[in-house]
């Protein structure tokens, strides 16, 4: 592919979008909320390639890389939300299956 | 005269009593339980005999002075200072105040005396002699006062006081309705006092001499001359009005009824009220504000006819009473009359002397008869009695020698007083000959019904039950002692005040610096000697037919009594049907018109408060509805269309995460794409 080189931003980004349509082809598919997790996980490090490229071609300050950082923490602290209330999903329903906690709409 | 002599021993005079009243009003309950009724006459008679010794004093103090600086004055602090107005709080004694002290405090201390052995068995003794003493306080009030606001006090203070008195037995209802009686029919008299003075002070303020000082009132009198409101003269249209008061407290036509119906009080009472005092007030005040009167000779001619209609009327009625109290009542009423006469005619000082020998020989006549009450058990209807001269021999004395007196038996004290107010009428400019001719009519029938009481009371077979007949005694020291002092006054008094042909009244020359001197003619003293012999003979008269009818009863009463018809016996019994008559216009008139203004509160005054109430509620019943159906309704309708738009859109929320996301996605990729399209 022409211009696809490590020295230039739109490599990157590319890359960064291919994630992140992984991960939100993997959220919209999964029935499993393990799997749902994961894809939410495979977007927000996208976001970060984004972040962290934007930084290294763009202003040059570290900002960018610094925002990367804060996302990362704020996904572990998200899984460890997200795995807890998978987890009381699966006390009351029996099941990690996203489809079968529709009880709020009637 | 312009540099009164101030002393501060007068208002002791009025204070004593007042003392007396307060402690015997206060704590008399408590003496009289701890101490015995003793203690009780004590504090009561003290205070008036002492001010009895204090008037004595002033009495001398005055004699010793000029006859022109005869003025104590006893200045105790201004009492109202209003713009103009200026009323001190003071007490003065000139010659006329001098005889009134002396006749309050010395008759009415003998009355005291007498009471603490007529009203021995009362219970209620102590309240019995704490209005006695305020009574005499509030009459010293209305004969010291140095203005006319002061002696209005006093004049008030002696309406209540009376009303206290006769309703003393407040438990007949027959007694309270007499106080009450009394009361309203004064409270009549005094509006026309009031008027009379506050047109005074007007008519004077007007003239820039504001004041209600009788010195001073004396002084800028003159002034009024010629003035006059709605075409009548100032001054005679308010000596008129005073004189309506005089007619309320002295008991004349028209307000004289409630005199004879006061008799329901204890006799005291009836002697210290109707004899000695408050029905004195009247002509006291008319002689104090002479030189008002004087200039009113309409005033004076009004004064001189209800005076002489007075006497003859009380006079007719008298004759057919059975009532022991009731003929001396009716009697005072014709007396009164005839000092109104005197005042009618000029003669203020033989009016104030009449008014001196009244009250000696009516407060014996009076205490005379409380003596008999009360050896007959209470009993007042002469048919029931007779023969009591051997039982009670001071009281038939006493009695005797007071009948004779009223009656006008020559040398005795009436018969001057008396005479000198018909030689007046006779002979002043003021006088005429027919007032003359009534007064001597009067003065029989005074001598045939005072003779018919005597020889009915005294004379002949007791006609009381076997009981109250073996009962029968003199009465204890207390009584009978007044009773002879009160005798001697009746025979002696008189003769301070001689006629002109005797060499000239000391009395009438005492009381000039205030009533001024006679205007009296020099009629003749032959003329004089004949008119008197007229009158005696008159007084003869009916006594001698009063000695036919009930003495010797050779004639009998019903040759008259059947006189045409019998109609003048039913019209003097029923007392000319006045009472009936205001009973029908006043006291029926005074209901009428309350009934008139019940119906008018019932139906007007309540209909337009239960209107309005009603119109309240209609109103918020409208207010109600509009709530209901408005406003509620606008609120129920957000509430109605937020649920309903919450239920429609309540169907986008699956519950499935993954459609959520779908429409987030497709969202996104639509703004992108108008994004890309539109905005580029």
């Amino acid at each position: 592919m022409p211009g696809f080189s490590p020295n230039e931003l739109s490599s990157y980004l590319i890359i960064g979008a291919i994630l992140f349509a992984l991960g939100l082809f993997t959220v919209l598919t999964r029935r499993n909320a393990i799997s749902v997790l994961m894809g939410v996980e495979l977007i927000l490090n996208s976001a970060n390639i984004n972040y962290v490229a934007f930084s290294h071609f763009g202003s040059g300050s570290a900002d960018g890389q610094i925002y990367a950082i804060f996302v990362i923490m704020l996904a572990a602290a998200e899984a460890a939300v997200g795995l807890a209330i998978v987890l009381a999903i699966f006390q009351i329903f029996h099941s990690i299956d996203v489809e079968a906690a529709q009880t709020l709409k009637e | 005269m312009d540099h009164p002599i101030q002393t501060d021993t007068l208002r002791w005079i009025v204070f004593l009593p007042l003392l007396g009243a307060i402690i015997n009003g206060l704590l008399g309950a408590v003496i009289q339980k701890r101490m015995g009724k003793r203690a009780i006459s004590f504090l009561a008679c003290a205070p008036v005999i002492l001010a009895f010794l204090l008037s004595l004093q002033a009495f001398a103090t005055l004699k010793g002075l000029d006859p022109e600086q005869r003025f104590l004055i006893d200045r105790l602090y201004t009492w109202i200072s209003l713009g103009s107005l200026k009323v001190d709080m003071a007490f003065l004694v000139d010659p006329l105040s001098a005889v009134m002290i002396l006749v309050v405090t010395g008759i009415g201390g003998l009355i005291h005396i007498y009471a603490t052995g007529y009203m021995h068995e009362d219970k209620a003794y102590w309240r019995f002699f704490a209005y006695l003493n305020l009574f005499t306080a509030a009459m010293l009030t209305l004969v010291l006062g140095d203005n006319v606001l002061l002696m209005f006090v006093g004049w008030e203070g002696v309406g209540l006081c009376s009303y206290a008195l006769i309703g003393f037995w407040y438990q007949d209802h027959n007694n309270a309705r007499a106080g009450n009686k009394a009361f309203i029919v004064n409270r009549v008299g005094d509006f026309g006092f009031v008027l009379g003075m506050f047109l005074l002070f007007w008519s004077l303020d007007a003239q820039g001499h504001g004041t209600l000082t009788f010195r001073e009132m004396a002084k800028w009198a003159s002034t009024l001359q010629g003035q006059t409101l709605w075409g009548i003269g100032v001054v005679t249209l308010a000596t008129l009005f005073l004189f309506i008061g005089a007619t309320g407290k002295s008991a004349q036509i028209p307000l004289y009824v409630w005199l004879p119906d006061a008799m329901a009080g204890p006799t005291p009472v009836s002697a210290l009220i109707h004899a000695a005092t408050m029905v004195t007030a009247g002509v006291y005040m008319t002689a104090r504000l002479n030189f008002f009167f004087s200039m009113a000779p309409e005033t004076l001619h009004v004064i001189a006819w209800i005076g002489v209609l007075t006497a003859l009327m009380a006079a007719t009625i008298a004759l057919t009473q059975y009532d022991i109290k009731k003929v001396l009542a009716y009697s005072t009423v014709s007396q009164l009359g005839y000092m109104f006469i005197g005042v009618g005619v000029g003669g203020y000082a033989a009016a104030i002397f009449h008014l001196m020998t009244h009250a000696f020989f009516k407060a014996c006549l009076f205490l005379g008869a409380g003596s008999v009450i009360h050896a007959m058990h209470h009993e007042q209807d002469m048919r029931k009695m007779g023969g009591l001269r051997h039982h009670m021999p001071l009281t038939f004395w006493t009695f005797a020698i007071s009948v004779l007196a009223i009656a006008g038996t020559p040398l005795t004290a009436g018969f001057f007083s008396k005479d000198e107010i018909l030689w007046l009428a006779f002979s002043s400019p003021h006088g005429n000959k027919l007032i003359w001719l009534l007064a001597v009519v009067g003065a029989g029938m005074t001598a045939f019904y005072m003779f018919r009481q005597f020889f009915m009371v005294f004379f002949g077979e007791c006609r009381a039950d076997h009981h109250t007949q073996e009962h029968l005694h003199e009465s204890p020291r207390a009584m009978t002692l007044p009773l002879v002092v009160l005798a001697l006054g009746a025979l002696f008094a008189g003769w301070i005040g001689l006629p002109a042909v005797f060499g000239g009244s000391q009395f009438a020359h005492w009381l000039e610096p205030v009533t001024g001197g006679h205007a009296e003619e020099h009629a003749s003293h032959a003329l004089e000697l004949g008119l008197m012999a007229v009158s005696i003979a008159v007084a003869a008269s009916g006594f001698f037919i009063a000695y036919l009818m009930y003495y010797r009863e050779t004639l009998s009463p019903e040759r008259f009594t059947h006189l045409a018809g019998g109609f003048f016996y039913r019209l003097f019994d029923r007392k000319y049907y006045l009472d009936e008559i205001y009973q029908a216009i006043f006291v029926n008139g005074t209901l009428l018109l309350a009934r008139i203004g019940s119906l008018f509160d019932q139906y007007i005054i309540d209909g337009i408060v239960d209107g309005s109430a009603a119109l309240t509620r209609f109103v918020s019943w409208i207010n109600g509805l509009f709530d209901n159906y408005v406003i509620d309704g606008i609120v129920n309708a957000v509430a109605n269309i937020t649920f309903w738009i919450g239920n429609k859109f309540r169907r986008v929320q699956t519950g499935n995460i993954n459609s959520y996301l779908y429409v987030v996605l497709i969202a996104v990729v639509l703004v992108i794409l108008a994004k890309l399209r539109y905005w580029s």
